[in-house]
């Protein structure tokens, strides 16, 4: 039987996290769930965010109590089929306790090569956060407008079993130097060819959100021979329009309850915009040059609510494996731009998910573009 | 980004603006220390705390000036200083010192813009440390920043953490008026993540370091890790407290106070400094006159008595606001509500 008892653990949402606070139980105990199944709300001081069930079962016990704040790696719940006894569930707690407690604090230690670190790029210090290693080709991820490496935080860790993944922030962003030059697309898409070549790599899948899908798509165009795949979240250059008010109010907004009210807009559940989060964007815009940097930015790549760029051509001309997927209540870039997707391009629409799809249904985007690079490297 | 204390994120503030900028320029007693002996070491002491500490070897005696022990002579020299086209940053060591110089201050520095019909600009900042819980006694243990936030013409900085200093510095440093910068001496090793690039946060702008429902929390500079040591073991007890930290008393964000206050119904203000006319004063003024129809129990300051600050270790404990007495005033006015309610 006892093979049959899954333990339930403190969740670890990125390099950062070292504790997390379960916010509240959504399965009560005794409750039947399916794996993917959403059990609790686990609060992080960046994020926060559901625990799926890693397996199909019953929750037996609820370990943590909700509003405990335990370590990454700490037991939180019990998941067993119906008919395990008390007393086994019992004894699989105090075991877990005593030979799995030092183990979850060695996992909670990173090794420095996960650290993020500067890399001078053609007159650009990029901050570079390289994880993993492994057969598959490395996947280079490219964030969006006003992003950072942040955006990767439930991407990047679980993408790297079996490959190197490559996170940076861009010039203007993050940790990164601030020049941008003219903060077109081309430019950027310089600098990210450039750095793959600063890192060795001739040839990597890219997967680019929103304005990155425009910069990776760009790489596409101009720096073919580089791109193994291309997996765009909520891209832009495919429809026509942008949200103008979320970028002139994204780009121009000082106070935290302002900034607040503007990344509300990215998500569908609002509740993920934590206060913590405010408080980072805030204070990477407080840098000099950094609100410079998006204007520049801004100006190059919409006039208004319009896209100066169009790249649907380079879609339809390529022959490597594309894939998209898209939040359906996107209110930064519309999800209906998809629909003029050529055939070729492998769609996936999420529901219930706004601009930031990697984050709000962080589980299933990893699933899709884990089985998409697989697909991609037969 | 790295950890970086309160002492560190100061210094790094000085040098970054000193790189980018020519015409600033540092003054005060002993900032570099060793001028005018014999032993020949310069850059000996940094100030008393060590704070402008490497300063002079990288930038050199011209713009570093260890100066006379005469306040009313430097803190002047910098006003003249910024008036005719210099930043100076003038370190009063303690601000208990600025009676010795407040002429300077007050009827100089605090008026040239007004008087002259606004063509002067004085972008001088004041550096000085404050507070007690240091054991350093009643003349260099005040926390005067009521003092500065009477007089229209000054802006008062009052960090609450490095991260809070660096950004504040730089912005009053960049400021074309003249800045009173106040540095909690107890505050100097504390540390947290500073980023190594410069960056400002304006001033008059609050901060929230913590969001609830039922109190709001005013806090003044080392005051804000009390409210949120307070705020936290209150939110165990399932009171949930907002704590904003005002950054500046003059400008003061009255907006974000008035906002928080209509949102919870009670206010607690915690200021270190002497009790009549200081900065709880003010803000429960504030939000008696314009939120009064928004409280549901009376406004609670949490405040030191009215004597000079005690030399004897349990005496100045006694004497300073904490976490326990935040908890309890907050506590307090929960009370107040229930009995009302019932």
């Amino acid at each position: 039987m006892a093979q049959t008892l899954v333990a339930l653990t403190m969740p670890k949402f990125g390099l950062a996290m070292t504790e997390g606070k379960l916010a509240s139980w959504t399965v009560d105990v005794g409750q039947a769930t399916k794996q993917g199944d959403e059990l609790a709300d686990i609060e992080t001081s960046k994020i926060t965010s559901g625990y799926e069930s890693p397996a199909a079962g019953v929750l037996r016990r609820q370990v943590a109590q909700a509003g405990e704040t335990l370590p990454v790696g700490a037991l939180i719940g019990v998941l067993a089929d119906a008919d395990a006894t008390e007393a086994e569930l019992d004894a699989f707690i105090t075991k877990f306790q005593e030979e799995q407690a030092p183990q979850a604090e060695s996992d909670t230690a990173e090794g420095p090569s996960s650290a993020p670190h500067p890399v001078e790029v053609a007159g650009y210090t990029l901050n570079v956060r390289e994880v993993g290693s492994g057969e598959g080709l490395p996947l280079l991820l490219v964030h969006g407008f006003g992003g950072d490496i942040g955006n990767w935080l439930l991407t990047q860790d679980s993408l790297a079993k079996n490959r190197k993944v490559i996170a940076f922030d861009l010039p203007g962003h993050g940790a990164s130097s601030k020049n941008v030059q003219d903060g077109s697309l081309a430019g950027l898409a310089k600098v990210v060819a450039s750095l793959l070549d600063a890192l060795g790599v001739s040839k990597a899948h890219v997967m680019g959100h929103s304005l990155g899908g425009g910069v990776a798509l760009t790489v596409l165009r101009d720096a073919p021979e580089k791109v193994a795949s291309l997996t765009l979240i909520a891209p832009a250059t495919i429809g026509t329009h942008v949200n103008a008010d979320f970028i002139t109010g994204f780009t121009e907004a000082e106070r935290n309850r302002a900034v607040q009210h503007e990344l509300e807009k990215l998500v569908y559940n609002k509740a993920l915009i934590g206060r913590k989060m405010v408080d980072a964007v805030v204070r990477a815009r407080r840098l000099d040059g950094a609100r410079d940097a998006l204007r520049t930015i801004a100006s190059a790549c919409f006039d208004n609510d319009r896209q100066r760029d169009a790249l649907l051509p380079v879609l339809e001309k390529t022959d490597i494996p594309v894939e998209v997927i898209w939040g359906q209540e996107d209110a930064i870039l519309s999800a209906d731009a998809a629909k003029t997707l050529p055939d070729k391009v492998e769609v996936h629409v999420l529901a219930e998910s706004g601009h930031l799809p990697q984050m709000e249904k962080a589980a299933d985007v990893n699933k899709i573009v884990e089985e998409f690079l697989e697909k991609s490297e037969k | 980004m790295s950890k970086k204390s309160f002492r560190q994120a100061i210094n790094e503030a000085l040098r970054q603006e000193m790189r980018r900028d020519p015409h600033v320029v540092l003054m005060g007693e002993d900032i570099a220390g060793g001028q005018g002996g014999t032993s020949g070491v310069t850059d000996a002491w940094g100030g008393v705390l060590g704070v402008t500490k490497g300063l002079y070897t990288e930038f050199g005696p011209e713009r570093v000036l260890d100066t006379p022990i005469s306040e009313a002579a430097y803190i002047g020299a910098a006003a003249g200083a910024a008036a005719t086209g210099l930043r100076p940053v003038a370190e009063l060591m303690f601000v208990d010192f600025i009676g010795s110089c407040l002429d300077q201050v007050l009827n100089q520095a605090a008026k040239f813009r007004y008087m002259f019909g606004g063509k002067a600009r004085t972008p001088m900042v004041i550096r000085a440390m404050y507070g007690a819980g240091f054991n350093a006694a009643a003349q260099h243990s005040q926390s005067l920043y009521p003092l500065f936030t009477h007089i229209p013409g000054l802006k008062v900085v009052i960090p609450s953490s490095p991260y809070e200093a660096k950004g504040l510095l730089i912005e009053a440093i960049r400021d074309d008026d003249p800045v009173i910068f106040l540095e909690n001496k107890v505050m100097y090793d504390d540390e947290e993540d500073v980023p190594d690039e410069a960056y400002t946060i304006p001033f008059g702008e609050a901060n929230l370091t913590r969001e609830g429902q039922d109190v709001t929390i005013v806090a003044i500079g080392r005051m804000v890790g009390m409210a949120n040591e307070a705020a936290d073991r209150l939110e165990k007890q399932g009171i949930t407290c907002t704590v904003i930290d005002p950054r500046t008393t003059s400008p003061l964000d009255e907006q974000t106070i008035l906002e928080c206050v209509a949102e919870t119904g009670r206010l607690v203000v915690v200021d270190e400094s002497s009790p009549r006319c200081n900065m709880a004063c003010d803000i429960s003024a504030l939000v008696a006159e314009q939120a009064f129809h928004t409280l549901k129990a009376p406004i609670k300051r949490v405040v030191p008595p009215h004597t000079p600050v005690p030399f004897s270790t349990p005496l100045e404990k006694l004497y300073m606001p904490s976490a326990d007495k935040i908890e309890a005033a907050v506590k307090s006015l929960m009370k107040q509500h229930t009995h009302e309610v019932a």
